[in-house]
């Protein structure tokens, strides 16, 4: 987008920026700027994508949220400024799928942390079968979502599954609030702690074998090594497997939708969208709540790249 | 790809033959392929009849239908629409009135009830296709006589349960729509409703905080399968079918499924009345089905209301109910001697549809349904007074098609 933004005429020189100087530009031969025009065309069909695909949908998510509009009433569609954004939030649907969410994202990314950084090490030391047990873990991230849901949710279901079996009779946990949130992030940690491991074996990758040898030979423990050579080391591929996954986590949708389908207080944010969108038709409230999903997933964008950023991948890392 | 589409469309279109598109619930009898071929032959070569088939659950159609709708997609012509959606559509302006001829066609024979759901603001938009009604399913092996009424059918489970007997009482009492059904149910037997006759307010009143009080009487007694808050109608068939339950309340299609699937059970597998709430007062289930109606959007809309009413002619109901299993809208036949021996429970199902209540006819029919599924879930967490009330404030709510819902 930074080439949009260049005033027309630039020479289209790599590396040359937005501090161009007024001879340069007087200086751009017929040539130049007949290139520089290709290069706009070939171009061009990218943007309108983009604007197409991106823009345009988010665009029309925000004018429609500030309407009345229930698909069922066209007659009655109107501009009613901010009162959607109201609505919701006075809400105490909202509240609830918000704290579910939350919950949700906070324990299943910690519990995947934690679990990643084992699997990873276990892969990264690995010395038999190594690329057999890089595939194998791997396998939950490969099976489609909703195919997986559907398994655990049968697998739950007393006198269908097996899993049930292994309750006392009588027992329905995906028919009570708790237990149906664990089970969905149990389903959440099962598909994408591979994910989270292999992000994080990328990060292993980065700490030098010397510096571990020279730790060693200062006398540091293991947990030492870990903790004061290791983790520094791979802080930025720790922050960015946590940004993947928070945004993901926090956007929750097909394990819930399959398992629970948000009854019993286990709706996310996202359920609450569809259902106001898809099932009551109306685009007004539902856009609203998109957008201060979108919102949110934009604050923890934020907090991410600026409050941990320093140490994000390509920033300058201050000694 | 959408030049070869473009293209076999207007092939049909050149030959002077217009291809009318039936969308309706996916049917494994195959008995809707063969009323789409036998209106398609009838026409004589003024319209082909082509049956799509929609997505299995009824959200899943609905949503179909809406995303097509709400673009102006002109290649549905014929829609089968659930029973709650002809007012909801109606006022979207997605469908056509019937009038004249047509709306005569329509109304001529066909059953009072079903033909409620059709209507809105005193208009017609729709013809009834096919009815469905719930009955009680029981086992002669455990229950010798059918239980009348609720509290006798929870006393009968009690005793069985202490017997150490198959005992549960299958409903669906999951969070969805079958849930407001059977609170719909409830609520009309006891002599109320859960909205005034002109859909403009919530009437609720002594007889909802009644059913609210069985359906949570039902979930805290032995009687309850310890999944009832998540189940359905097909989880409450297999339950039955595996043996562990001595009622059902549920639809007609149990029977040939029992028939098929547990042959020993079948022998003692009994259909009774849906029990009363009050002794003296019968039961006033409320009825499923499918309406067909003409997009607002189709091409040959006179093809379209002349094609419906092909699809739901008497020959066509009879295929649907042996075939199918789905009960007819007209009220002949009823009388149809193939039919009633085919159909062993036709009197009952008759009589039930004669006493049937509909689910409340407005626009915003989701969202009342949602406000009630959403506050009697769990059943066993009802408390009929408070629950009563919650319920009044979101639909009063959803009838301005304001709030966030659930």
């Amino acid at each position: 987008m930074s080439t949009r933004a260049q005033p027309a005429g630039t020479p289209p020189s790599p590396g040359a920026g937005t501090e161009q100087t007024e001879p340069d530009r007087a200086a751009l031969s017929a040539g130049a700027r007949q290139e520089r025009r290709l290069g706009w065309l070939l171009c061009a069909p990218a943007v309108v994508v983009m604007i197409a695909v991106t823009a345009y949908p988010i665009g029309y998510a925000i004018y429609l949220s500030l309407q009345r509009y229930d698909l069922r009433f066209p007659g009655q569609a109107k501009f009613v400024g901010l009162s959607n954004y109201g609505a919701v939030l006075s809400s105490p649907f909202w509240w609830d799928a918000f704290w579910v969410t939350l919950f949700i994202t906070v324990v299943s990314v910690v519990i995947e942390l934690v679990l990643g950084m084992g699997l990873a090490l276990v892969m990264h030391r690995t010395l038999f079968w190594r690329g057999v047990v890089r595939t194998s873990v791997l396998i939950p991230y490969g099976i489609v979502t909703v195919v997986a849901a559907f398994s655990w949710q049968y697998a739950w279901t007393p006198n269908l599954g097996y899993l049930a079996e292994l309750l006392p009779s009588g027992e329905a946990p995906l028919t009570e609030q708790w237990p149906a949130l664990w089970l969905i992030i149990l389903a959440e940690v099962w598909k994408t702690t591979p994910f989270m491991a292999l992000l994080l074996l990328a990060g292993l990758a980065l700490v030098p074998e010397e510096t571990l040898k020279a730790a060693m030979v200062d006398g540091a423990t293991a947990w030492q090594r870990f903790t004061k050579v290791m983790l520094p080391l791979m802080k930025p591929a720790i922050l960015v497997a946590l940004l993947f996954r928070t945004l993901d986590a926090f956007r929750i949708f097909d394990n819930i939708y399959i398992l629970t389908a948000g009854a019993h207080g286990t709706g996310s944010l996202s359920i609450l969208g569809y259902d106001n969108l898809f099932t009551a038709l109306n685009l007004g409230i539902g856009s609203a709540i998109s957008v201060l999903i979108f919102i949110c997933v934009g604050i923890i964008a934020f907090a991410f790249v600026k409050l941990f950023g320093a140490a994000a991948p390509g920033a300058e890392v201050k000694r | 790809m959408l030049a070869s589409v473009l293209a076999a469309c207007g092939s049909d279109e050149g030959s002077g033959r217009p291809t009318l598109n039936w969308y309706n619930f996916p049917d494994d009898s195959g008995a809707l392929q063969k009323a789409a071929d036998r209106c398609s032959q009838a026409s004589g070569g003024r319209y082909r009849i082509s049956y799509n088939k929609l997505p299995r659950a009824a959200d899943g159609q609905r949503q179909q239908l809406v995303r097509r709708l709400a673009a102006e997609d002109d290649s549905l012509d014929i829609l089968g629409l659930d029973v709650t959606w002809a007012a909801e559509f109606a006022e979207a302006r997605w469908i056509r009135e019937w009038t004249g001829a047509a709306k005569q066609q329509a109304v001529e024979g066909t059953l009072r009830v079903p033909l409620q759901t059709s209507t809105w603001k005193g208009k017609l938009y729709a013809v009834p296709y096919n009815t469905n009604t719930q009955l009680l399913w029981y086992r002669k092996d455990l229950v010798p006589t059918p239980p009348r009424t609720w509290a006798e059918m929870l006393d009968m489970a009690g005793a069985l349960a202490r017997q150490g007997k198959p005992h549960f009482v299958e409903i669906q009492g999951a969070q969805y729509e079958g849930l407001t059904v059977w609170f719909n149910t409830l609520i009309n037997s006891a002599g109320g409703s859960i909205l005034n006759a002109s859909a403009t307010e919530p009437s609720l009143g002594p007889p909802a905080v009644r059913a609210a009080g069985i359906m949570r009487e039902l979930a805290n007694s032995p009687a309850a399968d310890p999944s009832l808050s998540n189940q359905m109608e097909d989880q409450n068939r297999l339950a039955m079918e595996s043996g562990t339950a001595a009622f059902e309340l549920n639809y007609p299609f149990v029977y040939p499924s029992m028939k098929a699937n547990n042959p020993e059970l079948f022998k003692n597998f009994r259909w009774a009345p849906y029990p009363r709430v009050d002794p003296n007062r019968p039961a006033r289930p409320t009825i499923g089905g499918i309406d067909l109606a003409v997009s607002a959007y189709s091409r040959h809309p006179d093809l379209a209301f002349d094609a419906a009413l092909c699809l739901r002619n008497r020959e066509n109901q009879l295929t649907a109910a042996l075939e199918g299993g789905l009960p007819p809208t007209l009220r002949a036949v009823y009388d149809e001697p193939a039919f009633m021996k085919e159909y062993p429970f036709s009197a009952e199902v008759l009589a039930a549809l004669e006493s049937a209540s509909v689910r409340p006819i407005t626009p915003v029919y989701q969202n009342v349904s949602i406000a009630v599924s959403h506050t009697l879930s769990p059943p066993s967490g009802i408390k009929p007074e408070s629950s009563v009330n919650t319920i009044r404030e979101q639909i009063d709510d959803a009838l301005r098609s304001e709030g966030v819902i659930p």
